[in-house]
């Protein structure tokens, strides 16, 4: 009988579904789908051991089991804990954990510097999504915040440690997807920091893939940093032959130009699959790629501001009636404008683009 | 039901009709007149008159705007475009944070003079003014770049610098609103 799988019954606000046993409260909610689902800021599905540091994922349990129905006195890591037979889970529909989660938002941003204008990382951004959704609008913290210098972690990856929420993903992925850790968490308590012992770069084929977890812009692509805003690119979805990976991943184009490329994220904004740092960081050429085709963005997400989905063009009428002529054109914007530059090819460049690259002719005094 | 008869032969002299018409006419010369002789004079703005938009600088002169773009993604008329960069070492009297617009084009065509720009912007970077866009014979001349945006330096171009703040910077906060 061990073999067989057991089925438990539970009920998430109101929501009863049958899972197996041993699915943790926060699977069985994501299964539900929806508004139930806990958010979770440190737990990743593809990492073993992931979880339960961040809290935000906290839930009441109403009733343990049906064979032991009584309330669990505190609230609950969903996260971490398994589903019972017959447990009552509540989420949305507690108070006590809308009040928890409010306040975990309130810890997460109290070291946090609230750099969006600067991060690459907005409109992508859990931690952004999460204070969005469950935070309060000012802050009560008054002092200074906890502020370190920011590094990189070899040629392509930048750390900006005030902005890490300490989650530990990005140890996790150093840990399982490459066979030795180069990086992890110094330090303890306020001090605590991930770091590599004397800025040792990281020279591993799948390290890349901590960009991509990494909930806030603590990790970031050097390849692509400042170079824009991501809600300006358009995702496609596009694979190729990688020797090292499946090389199914995600393109940010502008234009023809491939400004950024990162693993397909689900739903829950977790990698399907990791992918190596060639296809990551080397191949920013359209031709490198076989586009399958533009990349579905939730709608209230801001990244398809401005995609306009499902548009019919009407008909142009004038040639027509012009007798085949097309109208004169009166400008063209690209022969007066300066943005977008055909001369300059922002994908081309290894950093961030400075003055040297804009070539500033009017420099103010 | 209209009456349609014949106009007698009086009627068809129009005289009394042109008369009623010119003494209308006469009538204005006393009135107040609606016009105003523009640019000699200039008629007061509402106090939340939306004019051209000008990029702010703080009091040292450093450029606020950090390029994030949200006024771009705001903009309902996708007037705003804008591309951003690193501040190198030797910069920091330029911009204010390490992020900064190396270039920022309104295109005033497209632009409705909405707003949405100035109430995205999370650094007091942008602001409508109490000016409008000066018109041009040509198109081209509607593109406007950050030298024709930016707010004169407070420190090398003071009397600019305030003309440019307007008659709304001077009066006290609480009259603002």
């Amino acid at each position: 009988m061990a073999d067989e799988k057991k089925i438990f019954k539970v009920t998430i606000d109101n929501i009863t579904i049958e899972v197996e046993a041993g699915t943790s409260i926060l699977q069985a909610a994501r299964s539900i789908g929806g508004d139930v689902v806990p958010p979770a800021m440190c737990y990743y599905s593809k990492l073993q051991g992931s979880g339960g540091k961040c809290r935000t994922c906290l839930v009441e349990v109403t009733a343990g089991s049906t064979a032991d129905p009584r309330p669990m006195p505190k609230l609950v890591a969903s996260c971490r804990t398994n589903v019972m037979e017959g447990m009552v889970v509540k989420s949305i529909t507690s108070e006590r954990v809308i009040d928890a989660r409010n306040g975990v938002v309130e810890f997460l941003l109290i070291n946090h510097p609230l750099d969006c204008p600067i991060c690459d990382q907005a409109g992508e951004c859990h931690l952004q999504d999460l204070s969005y959704e469950h935070g309060k609008e000012g802050t009560r913290y008054e002092f200074q915040r906890r502020t370190f210098e920011k590094h990189d972690l070899g040629p392509y990856i930048q750390l900006h440690m005030t902005r890490c929420i300490l989650c530990y993903r990005c140890v996790f992925v150093a840990d399982q997807l490459t066979e030795k850790r180069e990086h992890g968490v110094l330090d303890r308590g306020d001090h605590s920091e991930i770091a590599t012992y004397i800025e040792k770069a990281l020279h591993n084929d799948f390290i890349g893939n901590v960009i991509d977890v990494c909930p806030v812009g603590a990790l970031t692509d050097r390849t692509f940093r400042f170079k824009n805003r991501v809600w300006f690119l358009k995702p496609m979805d596009a694979h190729r032959d990688c020797p090292k990976c499946s090389g199914k991943v995600t393109l940010w184009n502008r234009g023809d130009e491939v400004y950024r490329v990162t693993a397909r994220k689900n739903q829950w904004g977790e990698v399907e699959e990791w992918i190596c740092n060639d296809c990551r960081f080397q191949k920013k050429k359209t031709s490198d790629w076989i586009i399958e085709g533009p990349t579905v963005v939730s709608r209230h997400s801001v990244i398809s501001q401005g995609h306009y989905v499902g548009t019919v063009n009407p008909k142009e009428f004038l040639p027509a009636v012009m007798g085949g002529r097309n109208p004169r054109l009166l400008m063209d914007i690209h022969t007066v404008s300066e943005v977008n530059d055909p001369e300059i090819q922002l994908s081309k460049i290894e950093g961030p683009a400075t003055s040297d690259v804009f070539g500033e002719e009017e420099k103010q005094e | 039901m209209v009456e349609r008869k014949p106009m007698t032969w009086v009627e068809r002299l129009y005289m009394w009709n042109i008369m009623k018409g010119m003494w209308i006419t006469f009538r204005h010369i006393f009135k107040k007149k609606a016009t105003i002789s523009y640019p000699e004079q200039k008629r007061p703005f509402s106090p939340v008159f939306r004019g051209l938009q000008i990029l702010n600088r703080d009091e040292e002169g450093r450029e606020n705007c950090t390029a994030c773009g949200l006024c771009a993604v705001a903009c309902p008329a996708e007037a705003i475009t804008m591309e951003g960069a690193e501040r190198k070492k030797g910069e920091e009297h330029l911009y204010r944070e390490e992020k900064y617009a190396a270039k920022y084009e309104i295109n005033m065509l497209r632009c409705i003079f909405c707003g949405l720009c100035e109430e995205a912007c999370p650094k007091d970077a942008i602001y409508l003014s109490e000016t409008f866009a000066p018109s041009n014979y040509q198109r081209k001349g509607f593109i406007y770049g950050k030298d024709d945006l930016l707010i004169p330096h407070p420190k090398t171009n003071p009397v600019e610098y305030k003309k440019a703040l307007g008659n709304r910077a001077n009066k006290p906060q609480h009259e603002q609103q």
